[in-house]
């Protein structure tokens, strides 16, 4: 790790000037990603501002009948909130299905959606990596893409977002709401939230330099069925291969979006009008641009038949 | 042209990248040259940045009950203040990178992996390593049935099994959900199954898992009993 200072944020228009005026100033807040790249000098951060007592991790019911989720409120904590698991249940199943409850107890709302990808390559700095070390090439095209991306990927990078939370939050139509350095604030649909590779794979949001996310709103809840269904090489304490975060209408309408194959959480809305067709013909539509490489064409049958068990499961 | 999983690029691409990487490591990396990316949003690497000298920092928080005040260079993870520091050794680093458990310890109430949070992070904070969930004399309950069922081999994952362990009966008590549990809006029991995957955070090379299960549904079992006697458990 290198050498950093470091400090306690005192507000959130503090820790945004700060975090954009000072070289190499980065924020912590559970750190789980962030330390994790650090040792590795992957991220290499000259200054941490911790934004953990800012405040920011209450629930609030917002005044249109929605939830407004601090962004240091941690994993454990949202998974278990009783409004949630009634009303907001797929961000419940999929909180629950990500990493272990030791990191789920320390792991923040907003750094969640911010973690960075899971690609060995870009997790091994002896090796090329657009994204850590733009313009070094890409190893992933042409070397072991298993649980790369089929889709939204580009010539310079094939790499996932690895959270099953954003999954569920884009599913939702989450909105994600920020500070900026000048002090303004501005509300960020979650589609918007992450940008995809193109030729710039280093660049992975829409966000400003030092712009601190405080909050994540939910719109009031929708009903119907709501689950999430996650595929991995191990039952659990597993990144996703592929999965799915459905809300199901008795009707048979309803939305999807996909996890583990594109560098977002993968929701294409015109896919959903098929949803009475059944998961072959959503899936076609979700996946229609798919570019999968040998080692990962399987995610394509593997998505389609993952979100047949989540319409049978919401059938009943 | 992508030549997604051609395995004559794939051979080759390895063998760049083996040149690549030899010539990456031959360059200093301080003030190595990077793209200018300052006007682009959220670049994860603001440019060079010169590297400083360890800073220190002090930090104030409670082990075991006891008050500590540790003067440590910024970088130092709450793990290796407890090991280095506080020669609080019984917490074990396996990976070091949140993969493991082996590092699991309470704070404040919750079992996390000490590897993955910096010592400065926790200014006011009290932790619980498994020295100062009993003692020899008095083991907690957990260490106890951990012994009496053979819950480990090597015992190098056992203080965060037992950590971690301890936590999970706190949580399944508390109503927390895991990926197991039926409904979302019951409370979840102490089953098998809830125990086995709250319990995945902990990983244990020489496979004691069976006995480890073993320990935790007799103290689950002694907490409800004790529970339904209106007495507090230990
Ligand atoms: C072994 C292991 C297994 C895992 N498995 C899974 C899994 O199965 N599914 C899954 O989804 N995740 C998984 N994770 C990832 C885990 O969910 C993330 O590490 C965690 O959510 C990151 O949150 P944090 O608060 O610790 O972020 P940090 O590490 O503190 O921060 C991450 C990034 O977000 C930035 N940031 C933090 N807060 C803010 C803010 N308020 N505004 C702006 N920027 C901010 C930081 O600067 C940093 O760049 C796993 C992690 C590990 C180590
Ligand atoms: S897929 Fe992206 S993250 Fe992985 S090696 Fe290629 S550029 Fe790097
Ligand atoms: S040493 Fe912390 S999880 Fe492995
Ligand atoms: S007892 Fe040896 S690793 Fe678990």
């Amino acid at each position: 790790m290198r050498p950093f200072t470091y400090e306690r944020a005192t507000s959130p228009a503090d820790a945004s000037a700060k975090a954009a005026s000072i070289p190499g100033a980065r924020f912590i807040a559970g750190g789980t990603n962030l330390l994790d790249l650090m040792k590795l000098q992957i991220e290499t951060p000259a200054h941490l501002i911790d934004v953990n007592g800012l405040g920011l991790d209450k629930i609030e019911e917002t005044p249109d009948g929605g939830l407004r989720v601090g962004a240091l409120v941690r994993n454990t904590d949202l998974a278990a909130d009783m409004r949630v698991r009634r009303h907001y249940a797929v961000l419940s199943r999929a909180l629950v299905a990500g990493a272990s409850g030791q990191l789920r107890n320390v792991a923040t709302t907003a750094g969640n959606l911010l973690q960075r990808t899971r690609c060995p390559y870009f997790y091994d700095p002896n090796q090329p990596c657009n994204k850590r070390q733009p313009g070094s090439g890409c190893s992933a095209i042409g070397g072991v893409s298993r649980q790369l991306g089929v889709v939204g990927t580009s010539e310079a990078c094939i790499a996932t977002h690895p959270s099953d939370m954003a999954v569920a939050m884009r599913v939702l139509d989450a909105t994600v709401e920020t500070v900026r350095p000048g002090g303004a604030t501005r509300a960020i649909p979650i589609a918007e939230l992450h940008r995809l590779p193109g030729d710039t794979p280093h660049v992975e949001t829409s966000l400003e330099r030092g712009e601190l996310i405080t909050a994540v709103t939910l719109p009031k809840p929708v009903g119907g069925a709501q689950l999430y269904h996650k595929v991995r090489d191990r039952a659990s304490y597993a990144f996703a291969l592929v999965s799915v975060a459905a809300i199901v209408q008795p009707d048979g309408t309803g939305r999807v979006a996909l996890g583990g194959v594109a560098p977002k959480p993968w929701r294409v809305e015109a896919a959903e009008a098929h949803m009475k067709q059944g998961a072959k013909a959503v899936t076609a539509g979700l996946l229609a641009d798919a570019r999968p490489t040998d080692d990962n064409r399987f995610k394509v049958r593997l998505a389609e038949r993952t979100l047949a068990a989540v319409l049978a499961e919401a059938r009943g | 042209m992508r030549n997604h999983g051609n395995a004559d690029v794939s051979r080759r691409g390895l063998l760049l990248g083996a040149a690549a990487s030899a010539a990456l490591t031959a360059t200093p990396r301080h003030g190595q040259a990077m793209p200018a990316d300052a006007d682009v949003p959220s670049a994860p690497h603001p440019g060079p940045v010169p590297i400083m000298n360890p800073v220190m920092n002090r930090v104030s928080l409670t082990v075991n009950g006891a008050a500590q005040t540790l003067e440590m260079d910024t970088r130092t993870t709450l793990l290796d203040a407890l090991r280095e520091h506080l020669r609080l050794t019984g917490t074990k680093k396996g990976c070091d990178h949140g993969q493991c458990g082996a590092c699991t310890v309470i704070v404040d109430g919750r079992r996390i992996n000490s590897c993955l949070t910096l010592a400065v992070m926790h200014e006011g904070g009290s932790v619980t390593t498994v020295e100062g969930l009993g003692t020899p004399a008095k083991l907690h309950p957990m260490q106890a049935a951990f012994v009496k069922h053979d819950g480990y081999q090597c015992g190098y994952c056992t203080p965060g099994q037992i950590c971690s362990a301890v936590a999970v009966l706190d949580e399944i008590k508390a109503g927390i959900p895991s990926h197991v549990t039926a409904s979302l809006t019951d409370a979840p029991q102490a089953t098998n199954a809830e125990m086995r995957e709250r319990m995945s955070g902990n990983v244990c090379r020489c496979g004691a898992y069976s006995n480890i299960l073993e320990a935790m549904t007799e103290v689950a079992g002694q907490k409800m009993a004790d529970q339904q006697n209106g007495r507090d458990p230990a």
